[in-house]
């Protein structure tokens, strides 16, 4: 990868190159942006770079080389049809993913502060100061990584490696089912807890490579259309509402879970959404630059069965 | 608790559903006075956000009324906006909105009566319901 980045900055192919490089804590890669070909050592690739680098490429102006998983990949088609960033401003390095590593739950496997995790191909080593413990690669993926049916990238200049295999027979929306065959009563609730530790620090809307609005509805006070505090209610809507903005955009790239310093899944209500889309319009986002996204066609006869 | 009337907040098309409910006042049709008209030039002009809006301060159901598919003012708000309110229906009441709360209707000028008929049925369903308690916030209380 450090050979194609420096090539594409050695040949004045590309201005900058988005990737990532380690961070200051084990299983934490940030983003790291490189323009000069002596500075691309700095750039690494392993199993905890599950952060969106789509969201780096909104509105720039510059020739720009990215790395892209199959997520990544998904969320820059998005980011083409919706006029973000030109195709031709962009070079995309393919990298075929087999999963990112969920650090919460490693970190709820072991005891004590974590000082370094390596991985091979299908195991994660993690060294507490206490003691070194081994598990399956498998065991540890974040969610979405495990329900991933797009694991190669559909949008790419050139790969880093062969394809893997994509998962098949995977049931995405088995928790999402169950939700729906609550009564009304036992959803309220059981999203009352699901969002109860909120903070409201938007953590999942700046992660989030489709929230890129000059004014986010939360910073809008005329009219004021949900409340800054910790009201339930409050909480309840700008959960909602965010959501409902990734309707038909989003890829389950799982930032914004990622990113949640509380660990809230809002993957429930965007996957709903998915699902949805899915059934309804028989859509899937960010795979294809010919396709408008869901909410911006329609058919005369698409489904309406609920108006009266 | 006997003496309580839901208030619905009604979304409806100027075109359309706007013209049904005033010729079904012209028309002397009976109904029940339970909601509040709010008049939008198309059906497509409804946000989510008014949707949350109306249950936030307090409405107990909400009504968005436009032209049939097909008939529509702009050629094709209707369109754009049902796909809309099919994935908002299905995401509120996923989140523990209870199903009868919020409805849609296509409804032209000239249908009075289909008028009459939904504006009842919604009225009955939201009754049924009770007082809402769901995306309501607490106001503040003015003395």
């Amino acid at each position: 990868m450090r050979e194609i980045a420096g090539r594409l900055l050695s040949e004045c192919s590309v201005e900058m190159v988005i990737g990532f490089r380690q961070g200051t804590m084990p299983m934490m890669n940030e983003p790291c942006f490189v323009t000069r070909e002596e500075d691309v050592s700095s750039l690494i690739w392993d199993s905890n770079c599950g952060i969106n680098l789509a969201n780096y490429l909104t509105n720039r102006k510059e020739k720009i080389a990215v790395f892209a998983k199959g997520c990544d990949s998904r969320n820059i088609v998005n980011h083409i049809v919706e006029n973000k960033i030109g195709r031709d401003q962009l070079h995309i390095v393919g990298v075929p993913c087999t999963g990112m590593i969920d650090k919460r739950r490693i970190a709820g496997l072991v005891e004590g502060e974590i000082l370094e995790v390596s991985e091979t191909d299908t195991t994660v080593k993690v060294k507490t100061a206490a003691a070194e413990s081994l598990f399956d690669k498998a065991e540890v993926l974040q969610q979405n990584c495990a329900l991933c049916v797009h694991r190669n990238p559909v949008i790419h200049d050139e790969m880093v490696a062969d394809p893997v295999e994509e998962q098949t027979d995977i049931d995405r929306y088995a928790d999402i089912r169950k939700i729906e065959e609550m009564d009304a009563a036992d959803k309220w609730q059981f999203f009352e807890d699901l969002l109860s530790p909120c903070i409201r620090c938007y953590a999942c809307r700046n992660a989030c490579p489709l929230c890129y609005c000059p004014t986010c509805f939360v910073d809008e006070s005329k009219p004021q259309w949900v409340g800054k505090g910790q009201d339930p209610i409050d909480v309840r809507t700008f959960h909602f509402l965010r959501a409902y903005h990734c309707a038909g955009r989003c890829t389950d790239c799982g930032a914004c879970q990622r990113a949640c310093p509380v660990g809230i899944d809002m993957r429930l209500l965007t996957r709903k959404l998915e699902k949805d889309c899915q059934e309804q319009f028989g859509w899937e986002a960010g795979l294809s630059l010919e396709q408008r996204p869901a909410l911006d066609v329609y058919q005369p006869n698409d489904p309406g069965a609920f108006i009266k | 608790m006997s003496d309580w009337e839901p208030k619905i907040v009604s979304f409806f098309c100027n075109w359309c559903t706007y013209g049904a409910a005033d010729l079904a006042g012209v028309s002397r049709f009976q109904h029940p006075p339970n909601t509040r008209v709010i008049r939008v030039p198309c059906s497509g002009r409804v946000s989510p956000k008014f949707i949350l809006a109306a249950f936030m301060n307090g409405a107990d159901g909400v009504w968005v009324s436009g032209c049939h598919p097909g008939d529509c003012h702009y050629i094709e708000g209707n369109f754009y906006a049902r796909r809309r309110f099919t994935l908002l229906k299905n995401q509120l009441e996923y989140m523990g909105l209870e199903p009868g709360r919020l409805h849609f209707s296509w409804i032209s000028s000239a249908e009075a009566s289909k008028y009459i008929e939904v504006i009842t049925e919604v009225i009955d369903a939201v009754k049924a319901l009770g007082p809402n308690t769901r995306f309501v916030k607490p106001q503040a209380k003015v003395a």
